[in-house]
């Protein structure tokens, strides 16, 4: 017991992307360092498939487990947690998921705003949301929400971005407190240490 | 969406969930708390409450308006053959392991509005069983419960549904089983005559009949670990043996201690009761 207590991590990183996020995510894990106490869950817009490759595929780029989220899984610290294709995912005040699969939000089931919601509730100051490349609306009203409870705000660097759509609309829209680099993420990860 | 307007408390919440298992018998109480602020926010939102309290005492006053609450909290969305290879795995893995019987009970446990009731009358039709079959669709929801009887969905998501079907194994012209009428297709009535339904809660409700294959899919991810547990216990005791169990794809019985007289059957969540 005393032991998963210990293990949750003291700040979560909620990264929500869509059209042109793979690559970015691909490239972030794969610098994840081992002191960070911080855990990631990635929630990424695309069709329900039988054969979802993305948990697989992040997980040959880095040492920290990549898994895909299963109802009442424990948020533990250093681990990429994914939403799995279909469902929203919520996080609970005993710091286990849960799943959902209520109505589609901006046609996007995992929606970015439903997490970004929920870890605003539960870690609010400890919280940070990062949107990345996409040309969808889905995240926008995650990130204000979360702003006021006194998370952390980001966005991919519209320059740097595929599809610069998902992260200029969050510059229009929120008080974002940074505009970040695709090669900087992983830095600001490990430094929360 | 969450409403900017105004938050509400966790206790407010789970204040309001204790006095509606009072006033009219709904225990919602061990619902995932996390999902169930966002149904209630939402309903406050689409109903244009003012405040947290102008809900309550509606709910509490108006009998009518709490039928609104269930039909609204719960979340009955679903899909004809969602997780095709489930469906396949229905087929090959489960099937022809219960075709001997002579006559084939299953439970459809939280069926919403019954899209997957008639995917299963379609793979029971497909395997020669359906004849020999009765379905029983049950919800919480009583509201559903009459699009599942009717048979009647939308057109516009038959395009997907036969996607899902074609996905799963089935080798026929998916049109065949509805004829379309307008922006609606109503299922064929040899498919509709093999369904019972009947409102059944897990939380309260008692095991009602043996079966050889109850199906309870995407309806634990919102109950806390207790409730579940009390579900999969009411599960096993309505289930015979060498019969199966099917949960969603998230889901799993591994934390409940009936698991070990259970063994897992292919690749997708599907669990033979061996004792
Ligand atoms: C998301 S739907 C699942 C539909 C279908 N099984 C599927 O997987 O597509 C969840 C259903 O569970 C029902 N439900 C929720 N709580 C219940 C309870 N305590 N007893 C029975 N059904 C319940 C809801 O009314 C809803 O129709």
């Amino acid at each position: 017991m005393e032991k998963t207590i210990l293990s949750i991590p003291s700040h979560l990183v909620v990264i929500g992307g869509s059209a042109g996020s793979l690559h970015v995510m691909l490239s972030m894990v794969a610098q994840l360092k081992s002191n960070a106490n911080v855990s990631i869950v990635f929630i990424m817009h695309r069709k329900a498939a039988a054969d979802d490759l993305l948990t697989p595929l992040l997980q040959s780029r880095t040492k920290w487990p990549v898994i895909e989220i299963s109802d009442k899984d424990p948020l533990l610290v250093q681990t990429v947690y994914v939403a799995p294709a279909d469902y929203h995912v919520l996080i609970e005040k005993d710091f286990t998921f849960s799943l959902d699969v209520s109505e589609k939000i901006h046609f996007c089931r995992p929606a970015i705003d439903i997490t970004f919601e929920s870890a605003a509730d539960l870690f609010r100051h400890s919280a940070t949301g990062i949107l990345l490349s996409g040309a969808n609306a889905d995240g926008v009203e995650g990130l204000i929400y979360l702003k006021d409870r006194g998370g952390i705000c980001m966005v991919q660097d519209p320059e740097t971005a595929e599809v610069p759509y998902m992260p200029k609309q969050a510059i229009e829209k929120v008080a974002i407190d940074r505009v970040i680099h695709p090669d900087e993420i992983a830095t600001y990860i490990n430094s929360l240490i | 969406m969450y409403s900017r307007k105004f938050d509400i408390k966790d206790e407010e919440i789970f204040q309001l969930l204790r006095d509606i298992s009072d006033w009219y018998g709904y225990d919602f109480t061990e619902y995932s708390k996390a999902s169930m602020k966002r149904r209630i926010l939402r309903l406050i939102n689409l109903d244009n409450f003012a405040n947290f309290n102008s809900f309550r005492n509606r709910i509490k006053l108006d009998e009518v308006y709490f039928l609104r609450f269930v039909e609204e909290i719960t979340v009955n969305v679903t899909e004809m053959f969602r997780d095709p290879k489930f469906f396949r795995s229905l087929r090959e893995d489960v099937l022809p392991n219960i075709a001997h019987h002579s006559f084939i009970k299953i439970w459809h446990a939280g069926c919403a509005t019954g899209e997957e009731v008639y995917s299963m009358a379609i793979l029971l039709h497909e395997a020669g069983l359906l004849e020999k079959s009765l379905l029983y669709a049950t919800d919480l929801n009583a509201q559903v419960l009459e699009t599942v009887s009717k048979g009647i969905y939308p057109l516009r998501h038959m395009k997907l549904y036969s996607e899902n079907y074609i996905n799963s194994g089935g080798k026929f012209d998916f049109s065949n089983y509805y004829t379309a009428n307008y922006d609606n297709v109503k299922f064929s009535k040899f498919l509709v005559q093999r369904l019972v339904t009947s409102t059944h809660n897990l939380v309260s409700d008692g095991s009602f009949n043996e079966f050889q294959l109850i199906l309870c899919r995407n309806v634990l991810i919102y109950f806390e670990k207790q409730l579940q547990d009390r579900a999969i216990r009411l599960f096993d005791a309505s289930l015979e043996v060498g019969g199966y169990l099917a949960l969603g794809s998230k889901e799993a019985l591994k934390y409940v201690d009936v698991y070990k007289r259970y063994q897992h059957v292919g690749k997708e969540k599907i669990w033979k009761k061996l004792s």
